[in-house]
């Protein structure tokens, strides 16, 4: 007896006629993709795009340099009456101050919405559309710890900010195996009356630091 | 320019005053207009209606009347449309067929002379003033194949932004289908009759006297609610609105307008 | 709960349906309201991107390409994904798919399953297949999850609850999640939600889930979201289970480019979704350890070897097409009696149901080609939908009423002669349903050209459609050929 594989692999040849890696290959080639490619502002408008576009979503954008990012920190936890705050492996130490930053030793679900607070760094962020980019890696970790805790605050360089989505997808090229996670803004819903809610699962509030170390 | 009018079936039928008034214009602007005498339908109907065999002879038959013309003008979006997007295939498929193997390329020769009544007006003689004078209140409702078929645009505002005395007043849902789509108006009569309903609900907030368009056949849909529910607003055919001049106005003040019951 | 599913086998027809839905007032008001808002945000959003039509274009030419080397890219995919830890099951059918999903859930032992709002599980009625398997299934999308409490359907593809207003979600929530002050602003109804689903989020052990995209070159799966509840159920649960139609793969990475900007664009209108998750099989550490797709075949094949129909599966599921359509906009969703509504399932239902059932959806539709002109991947849904009406009048026949009809005018079409025989039938046709207009007195007698043809209030028959809401123009006496004989006749250039 032939498999369901087997079966609607017949389908399919029958349908278009049977294709191979090559004449897909040749195909593959010729697909038109004549949309912006390259970014179309200098960076700073770029920054400010950015700001613009998270702020849109409700988020805090604070800029600083490299040399004051933990004092930022503690005056935003200071702020939110933040004591407890979840990290992953790989953040600098200066930037951790302010309260109780305990790493993310891979608990259960139940133990990680014990937290309210996590903090992160990110891969890169698309100033079109306000977009921040997590990925697993070092200062990112797993993505159920930017899930869970209800505030999210993120730090990220200038640097790490492009103009357009596309930029950002040729960006991510090398890393496209990693679970990633492109979020924009703070967890939202329309599905009543197309009114836009902001938080329903996710965290509901995000800020972000833009660290300023290029000369805009 | 020689012009040969394609009427459309439903034109012929129904509206003969959209072909004298096509008539009229072109000739004013000093054309020769020619009527191939064999014409019958485009077979719009039939093709979108999913009788695509009994519309496939039609082509042939459209072809050998208008081939020869140094320009066909088409008082109808849809039927301009249907040609479009759908007679190259059509001819591909008859040549595949065996049965003509040159109609695809007298279509193609063919297609780029044929023009949407309007859009000859704008685009082939790039004119806009027509001198026509119509000194009346009115909205002009933009067909779906105009709009999205051929992609007329601003064209038939321009064209009666220019005619004299006339008021026109813009319609909030310009872009929305006002739901004719031929078979689709009875197939579908409760719906169409909805989609209607908003239509001329928009063209009654605009307070015009007329409401215009490029095709008759919304035209004709548009009327019929308006007439239904007695509300006095009309329809014409941009054509007759073009056609209209000071002297129509004259003999219309002298001959007062007759009484519907 | 359970409910009764959209089915396109016993649906009634689109017009029965229609006319059911055209008199529930609140529904109108509540789609026309949703799909006004959306189509006004992407308006914008289009507008601001000034090379959408080249995105356009690209997205057409990617899904058209995947989809002629399909069996290339799925062979890829299936190679990738279980490289990376995950498992691929194939299903022929619907049945099919439900018992291999059915059978992933038992061997997990478990009874309770979240899910993120998946289409292509509505369409294999998979909520049932598990309710009758002993399992619970919990909707976790906001609109699914009203629709589930609510024992409704979904209508919208993108917003399946669009029908319904805050006060009739209110009055489902209040009843189903046993809150009697529950307030009745968005906020509060989105906070219930979050209330209510976050245990089981933590809780339950396994998820079920479609996909947006499967890419080929990586074994990497991506889903767009809004509300968060995606990112729980993807990464929570030990076991996960996507349920995805085989169009959906994607050759590459690089493919995303276009087509992660044209869907959120054209589906909800913003710039980006909230969320996108992009995985690639199992990550230790990090998700689901089980990981299982269900390829789904369900019909898609024989629309495939469609040469005109194939487009349809170019689709991406962003639901434009419903919200700029006249028609879906007049009636909702439930009268196209699948879950695919609109115009988008006017040509997939009838397709993917080989053509035997929703016969009507194909001429549910003006052609007014909106939705091709908001489609963010360039299907031609008007020239499918003709295509498919062509093959409805294939099936029913050479000698149904209709048919012998648009014959006999065809007929009279092909010749001069026949074509003006028709026109004089046709008046004389008519002449007894015209209501004559008296003609006024003052009016200066032998002047033909001021007298309009009468009116006609009511046609028999299948006619009778028109004049139910519509006065139609009797007849001119002169057609315009008739006009033109004679003005030559005079032999001058008056007109």
């Amino acid at each position: 007896m032939s498999t369901a594989r087997d079966v609607i692999f017949q389908r399919i040849a029958k349908a278009k006629g049977a294709s191979t890696p090559e004449a897909a290959h040749i195909a593959y080639a010729t697909i038109e993709r004549n949309y912006q490619s390259a970014p179309s502002l200098d960076r700073a408008p770029i920054i400010h795009l950015l700001e613009d576009r998270l702020r849109e979503y409700d988020a805090h954008v604070y800029r600083v340099t490299e040399s004051n990012v933990g004092e930022q920190v503690k005056q935003i936890l200071a702020a939110r009456n933040i004591q407890r705050v979840l990290v992953p492996d790989g953040l600098p130490e200066s930037w951790l101050q302010g309260a109780i930053f305990e790493i993310d030793n891979q608990q259960s679900a139940l133990g990680l919405n014990d937290y309210t607070a996590v903090l992160t760094t990110a891969t890169l962020a698309i100033a079109e559309t306000g977009t921040i980019v997590l990925q697993n890696a070092p200062g990112q970790g797993r993505r159920a710890i930017t899930l869970i805790p209800d505030y999210h605050l993120c730090i990220l360089r200038t640097t790490q900010v492009v103009e357009t989505v596309v930029e950002a997808m040729r960006l991510l090229e090398p890393t496209k195996h990693l679970p990633t996670t492109f979020f924009s803004g703070p967890s939202a819903t329309a599905d009543i009356e197309m009114t836009r809610i902001k938080g329903v699962h996710g965290p509901r509030f995000v800020d972000v630091i833009l660290v300023t170390d290029e000369i805009l | 320019m020689n012009v040969a009018l394609f009427i459309t079936c439903y034109n012929d039928t129904l509206f003969p005053s959209t072909g004298k008034a096509v008539v009229q214009v072109l000739e004013r602007l000093g054309h020769t207009v020619t009527f191939p005498a064999g014409q019958t339908c485009c077979g719009q109907m039939h093709w979108n209606t999913g009788y695509q065999i009994e519309a496939l002879p039609l082509l042939p038959r459209f072809v050998a009347q208008f081939e020869h013309a140094e320009a066909v003008v088409v008082p109808s979006s849809s039927c301009v449309a249907m040609m479009r997007d759908h007679y190259p295939m059509m001819a591909e498929r008859i040549a595949a067929e065996g049965e003509d193997k040159t109609l695809p390329e007298r279509v193609a020769k063919l297609l780029p002379r044929i023009w949407e009544f309007s859009e000859f007006l704008t685009k082939k003689l790039g004119i806009t003033d027509v001198g026509a004078y119509y000194p009346h209140r009115v909205t002009y409702h933009a067909s779906c194949h105009g709009l999205r078929g051929l992609g007329l645009g601003d064209g038939p505002l321009s064209l009666l932004k220019s005619v004299r005395g006339l008021e026109l007043v813009e319609i909030s849902n310009l872009e929305q289908c006002c739901g004719f789509g031929g078979t689709f108006a009875i197939k579908n009569a409760e719906v169409s009759s909805a989609m209607l309903a908003e239509k001329t609900q928009a063209v009654l907030n605009t307070g015009a006297e007329q409401c215009t368009a490029c095709d008759n056949s919304c035209l004709m849909h548009i009327e019929g609610a308006l007439h239904r529910q007695r509300t006095g607003v009309g329809t014409k055919h941009i054509a007759e609105i073009l056609a209209h001049t000071e002297a129509d106005a004259a003999a219309e003040a002298n001959n007062p307008v007759e009484v519907t019951v | 709960m359970s409910r009764v599913p959209l089915d396109p086998r016993t649906a009634p027809s689109f017009q029965t349906a229609a006319k059911v839905l055209l008199g529930d007032a609140q529904l109108r008001k509540n789609v026309r309201h949703a799909t006004d808002v959306i189509q006004n945000k992407r308006r914008r959003l289009v507008e601001e991107k000034h090379d959408w039509q080249q995105m356009r274009e690209s997205g057409r030419q990617i899904r058209a390409h995947a989809l002629q080397h399909l069996d290339i890219y799925l062979a890829e995919f299936e190679r990738n994904f279980t490289a990376a830890g995950g498992h691929i099951h194939w299903a022929r059918d619907a049945a099919e798919a439900q018992r291999i999903v059915i059978d992933l859930v038992k061997q997990t032992g478990t009874s309770e399953v979240i899910k993120i709002k998946s289409m292509t599980t509505e369409e294999i009625q998979l909520n049932n297949a598990l309710e009758a398997a002993g399992v619970h299934a919990f909707e976790t999308d906001l609109a699914e999850l009203i629709i589930q409490l609510g024992e409704d359907q979904p209508s919208h593809i993108v917003v399946p609850a669009l029908h319904k207003n805050r006060s009739q979600v209110r009055e489902i929530f209040r009843k189903k999640m046993n809150l009697p002050n529950l307030g009745e602003t968005p906020q509060d109804l989105a906070e219930a939600a979050r209330q209510f689903l976050r245990e089981k989020f933590l809780r339950v052990p396994v998820a079920i889930s479609g996909a947006n995209f499967l890419i080929a070159e990586t074994g990497g799966v991506c889903i767009v979201e809004s509300e968060g509840n995606g990112r729980m159920c993807l990464t929570l649960p030990e076991t996960l289970i996507s349920v995805v139609g085989i169009e959906k793969v994607l050759p590459s990475w690089q493919d995303l480019e276009p087509l992660i900007q044209l869907l959120p664009r054209s589906a909800t209108g913003e710039r980006m979704n909230p969320y996108n998750s992009l995985w690639t099989g199992v990550h230790p550490g990090d998700g689901p350890t089980n990981m299982h797709i269900v390829l789904l075949d369900n019909g898609r094949t024989d629309v495939l070897a469609d040469h005109e129909g194939r487009q349809t599966l170019q689709c991406i599921r962003c639901g434009a097409c419903q919200n700029a359509c006249p028609v879906y906009r007049q009636t909702g969703g439930h009268a196209y009696g699948s879950v695919y509504a609109g115009p988008i399932g006017a040509i997939l239902t009838p397709q993917l149901m080989h053509m035997e059932h929703s016969q009507s959806l194909p001429y549910a539709s003006s052609l007014c080609g909106a939705c091709y002109e908001v489609c963010p991947v360039k299907i031609n849904i008007p020239e499918v939908l003709i295509h498919l009406r062509n093959k409805v009048v294939e099936q029913n026949g050479w000698y149904a009423p209709e048919s012998l009809a648009m014959k006999a005018v065809a007929q009279a079409f092909l010749s001069e002669k026949r074509f003006r025989a028709a026109q004089r039938l046709g008046r004389i046709a008519e002449s007894p349903l015209v209501k004559k207009r008296k003609q006024n007195k003052l009016q200066v007698l032998g002047q033909e050209e001021a007298q309009t043809p009468g009116w006609i209030g009511w046609l028999p028959g299948l006619l009778g459609g028109w004049t139910d809401t519509r006065d139609l123009q009797a007849m001119p006496k002169e057609t315009f050929r008739d006009w033109w004989e004679k003005r030559n006749e005079k032999g001058s250039n008056r007109t």
